[in-house]
């Protein structure tokens, strides 16, 4: 079979990217927020992934960023479940529109 | 040397009544006022006998002495204020005139201001006062005088203002303050003009400087603006400050006011000492004065003339017993300074000086004499008015005899002190200026007039004195002094004083008076008279005389209306013309700019506040664009 361009796969990446940003920016949900930005950083992997394969096929230095990238997701996702709590604690929702006191 | 101590006790004495004066009971804080000022007047006799005799003339002249010259303020190795004192006979007399009075006043004050709730106050001010004098006199530098000129200010506002529950003495003591004060601009800027051109300040230095054809001198005759040199512009910026300190016409308006203070003040200040700084101003000043063309000094003959016969005419009409003394001052200052400016330097010219300096030490004794006795006359019957007065020549017998002697003393009758004093002063202005001496002879026969007026007004008049129940009791504090200085006043015109104090320190010859003071003697009598035939039995001759002489005497009565116009021109054009058109500049305009300023600022952050609504995502949406835009400018546009 013939090789997939490098292009089509940054197509994807960018709109997996986009996606999760429309996601971030559209939804109320904090946890869906979260998922949102996990696919953010999961088109970033792909980003890179792509870019090893193509470009340095003899290195492994994009896959290395890319395990990087998948443990940090997981530690930063854990903090910030551990924020969406304590934020339930004082505010009894996780709407992101009732926790609006960062204002004038 | 134990000069400095001759102010440094009464500034003792100061310091220890203000701070502990509440604790200390009113006779002590008196006899300590009283002892300080007898140490310092023993210091002074000391010190000139020191001067007098064991230094003594030397190669003819009395020298100058500078003692404890300390720089105080360097500026750079070329420029440096220093404090020093400087002796010569004109400041040793000075000195013994000013301790001398003020022993004497706070003497009398122990008495007179019996039962005052503020005495150790009344007390610390004085001494305050004596120090400033003191220090004013012995400085040798020209911003020391300067300094202790301001000095002698405040005390003179402290003393004025000293009923200060009285809004009339609040306004006189302000009032005072505030004259002398704005001729004292004029003072520092001759300062400054005077030791920017002989670059130095000390006093022996600058005369040397400015009354030689030195460089400094030349430069500064060259430095012509608006006319006249620089250096006569110094000086009579200058004489300006004197003419302020010393109630000259027209910065004059404060003295009368002034009287509202105690009048043992009355008697320290404005009669013996603070009204005579300007005239030892320019007598300490005289050899440039003298070198710098005729300008300068006929400007002070002129202003002294004038306001001589100013005062003189006002001080006919006045009814209150201090403010016609007030104006004697006044004139008597003018003949000082007439006499100064008739002066010249050199031989028999020098008279002007030293009868002006004549004057001064004898006007200390007879016009502190009056006030002393008129402060027992207003004790005795509670008030300043002359209508309360008469007939009071049984009651007080001792005060009737000394104000009689002050009077005579004042009128220039011989042999009591004025005589001497005044003839000279005649004298020199005769030689100098016809037209000066026939202002000065006419002032002096109404010098004559309006004493006599207030002696027979006071102790004949009525044959009766009205409301007078008993003889007053008589105190050996207020008694002793009006004795010492009656003494003084009749004898003290023997002093051979042109021999003493000189312009140049060269003896002037004294010179026959026999002829030429006939005339004058004789003026001096038909005041005498016409005061006694209208003022010593009470009848209608002065009240018709005054309606007969109509608008006249109303404009003299009224002070020539000199304070209606200054009042005008401070509140009617100062304050409405420039001072509430500028306050209103400041508030709307320059403030209203600030204002606006932040007003604006206020505006565009209302509407701009809704930028940060506290919704996450809108924060999220900004950050992302910035970010893209950012990217593409970077990636893109930006081309190093």
């Amino acid at each position: 079979m013939s090789e997939i361009p490098l292009t089509h796969i940054l197509f994807v990446s960018t709109a997996l990217f986009f996606i999760g940003l429309y996601g971030l920016l559209s939804r109320r949900n904090l946890i869906t927020m979260l998922m949102a930005i996990e696919l953010i950083l999961n088109s970033v992997n792909i980003n890179f992934l792509a870019f090893n394969r193509y470009l340095h096929p003899d290195q492994l230095h994009g896959v290395f960023f890319s395990l990087f990238i998948i443990t940090i997701a997981a530690a930063e996702a854990a903090v910030a479940i551990a924020v969406i709590i304590n934020l339930y604690r004082t505010h009894q929702s996780i709407d992101v529109e009732d926790a609006g006191e960062m204002k004038f | 040397m134990y000069i400095a101590w001759i102010p440094l006790l009464p500034l003792a004495a100061f310091v220890l009544l203000g701070c502990w004066g509440k604790r200390l009971r009113p006779v002590t804080a008196g006899w300590i006022g009283i002892l300080t000022a007898l140490g310092s007047l023993l210091l002074a006799i000391l010190a000139t006998y020191h001067y007098g005799v064991i230094v003594g003339p030397q190669a003819g002249r009395f020298p100058e002495l500078l003692l404890m010259k300390f720089a105080w303020l360097p500026f750079n190795s070329q420029l440096s204020i220093d404090m020093s004192i400087l002796l010569d006979p004109a400041s040793l007399m000075m000195i013994l005139v000013v301790c001398f009075v003020s022993l004497m006043v706070q003497l009398f004050s122990l008495g007179y201001m019996r039962g005052e709730q503020r005495f150790s106050t009344y007390y610390a001010f004085l001494s305050l006062f004596t120090f400033s004098m003191l220090g004013l006199v012995l400085a040798g530098n020209l911003f020391e005088i300067y300094i202790f000129w301001e000095l002698v200010g405040l005390s003179s506002y402290l003393l004025i203002g000293f009923y200060f529950t009285r809004p009339t003495a609040v306004a006189a003591a302000k009032k005072a303050f505030i004259v002398t004060r704005f001729a004292d601009l004029g003072f520092l800027i001759g300062i400054l003009i005077l030791g920017l051109g002989a670059q130095t300040l000390d006093l022996h230095t600058l005369l040397e400087r400015l009354s030689t054809p030195s460089v400094q001198a030349q430069h500064m005759n060259s430095t012509i603006f608006l006319g006249m040199s620089s250096l006569s512009w110094g000086l009579i910026l200058v004489f300006v400050g004197g003419a302020g300190k010393s109630a000259m016409f027209p910065l004059h308006v404060w003295l009368p006011d002034a009287m509202e203070g105690p009048t043992p003040v009355s008697a320290l200040i404005h009669a013996a000492t603070m009204v005579v700084a300007g005239v030892y101003l320019v007598a300490r000043l005289f050899p440039a004065f003298s070198y710098s063309g005729p300008t300068p000094l006929g400007l002070v003959r002129y202003v002294g003339a004038g306001s001589a016969l100013l005062a003189a005419a006002i001080a006919c009409t006045q009814t209150d017993i201090k403010r016609v003394l007030a104006y004697s001052t006044m004139s008597q200052i003018g003949f000082m300074m007439l006499a100064l400016g008739s002066s010249g330097l050199g031989g028999a010219k020098e008279l002007g000086y030293s009868a002006s300096l004549f004057h001064l030490f004898t006007h200390a004794f007879f016009k502190s004499l009056l006030f002393l006795a008129a402060g027992i006359i207003i004790h005795q019957v509670h008030s300043n008015e002359m209508e309360a007065m008469g007939g009071l020549r049984k009651a007080l017998p001792l005060t009737h005899i000394c104000f009689l002697i002050g009077c005579l003393a004042i009128a220039g009758i011989p042999p009591f002190a004025g005589f001497f004093s005044k003839e000279n002063i005649l004298l020199a202005a005769f030689q100098a200026d016809r037209g000066i001496y026939l202002a000065a002879l006419f002032s002096s026969g109404l010098t004559s007039f309006y004493m006599f007026r207030l002696y027979f007004h006071i102790f004949w008049w009525k044959s009766q004195p009205a409301g007078l129940t008993s003889r007053p009791k008589a105190e050996w504090t207020m008694g002793l002094p009006l004795l010492v200085l009656a003494s003084c006043s009749s004898i003290a015109g023997l002093v051979p004083f042109p021999r003493l104090v000189s312009a140049d320190g060269y003896p002037v010859a004294e010179q026959p008076l026999g002829s030429f003071s006939v005339l004058p003697v004789l003026v001096s009598f038909v005041g005498l008279g016409i005061a006694s035939f209208l003022y010593a039995r009470e009848t209608e001759r002065p009240r018709k005389l005054g309606q007969q002489l109509g608008r006249f005497y109303r404009i003299i009565n009224h002070k020539f209306y000199i304070d209606e116009i200054y009042l005008f021109v401070t509140r009617d054009v100062i304050v409405k013309g420039l001072a509430a058109p500028a306050a209103w500049v400041d508030r709307r305009i320059v403030d209203g700019f600030i204002n606006g300023l932040a007003r604006s600022t206020a505006w565009v952050s209302q509407r701009i506040r809704g930028l940060q609504s506290g919704r996450l995502q809108q924060y999220m949406m900004y950050f992302f664009a910035g970010l893209a835009v950012l990217a593409i400018v970077i990636l893109y546009l930006w081309k190093p």
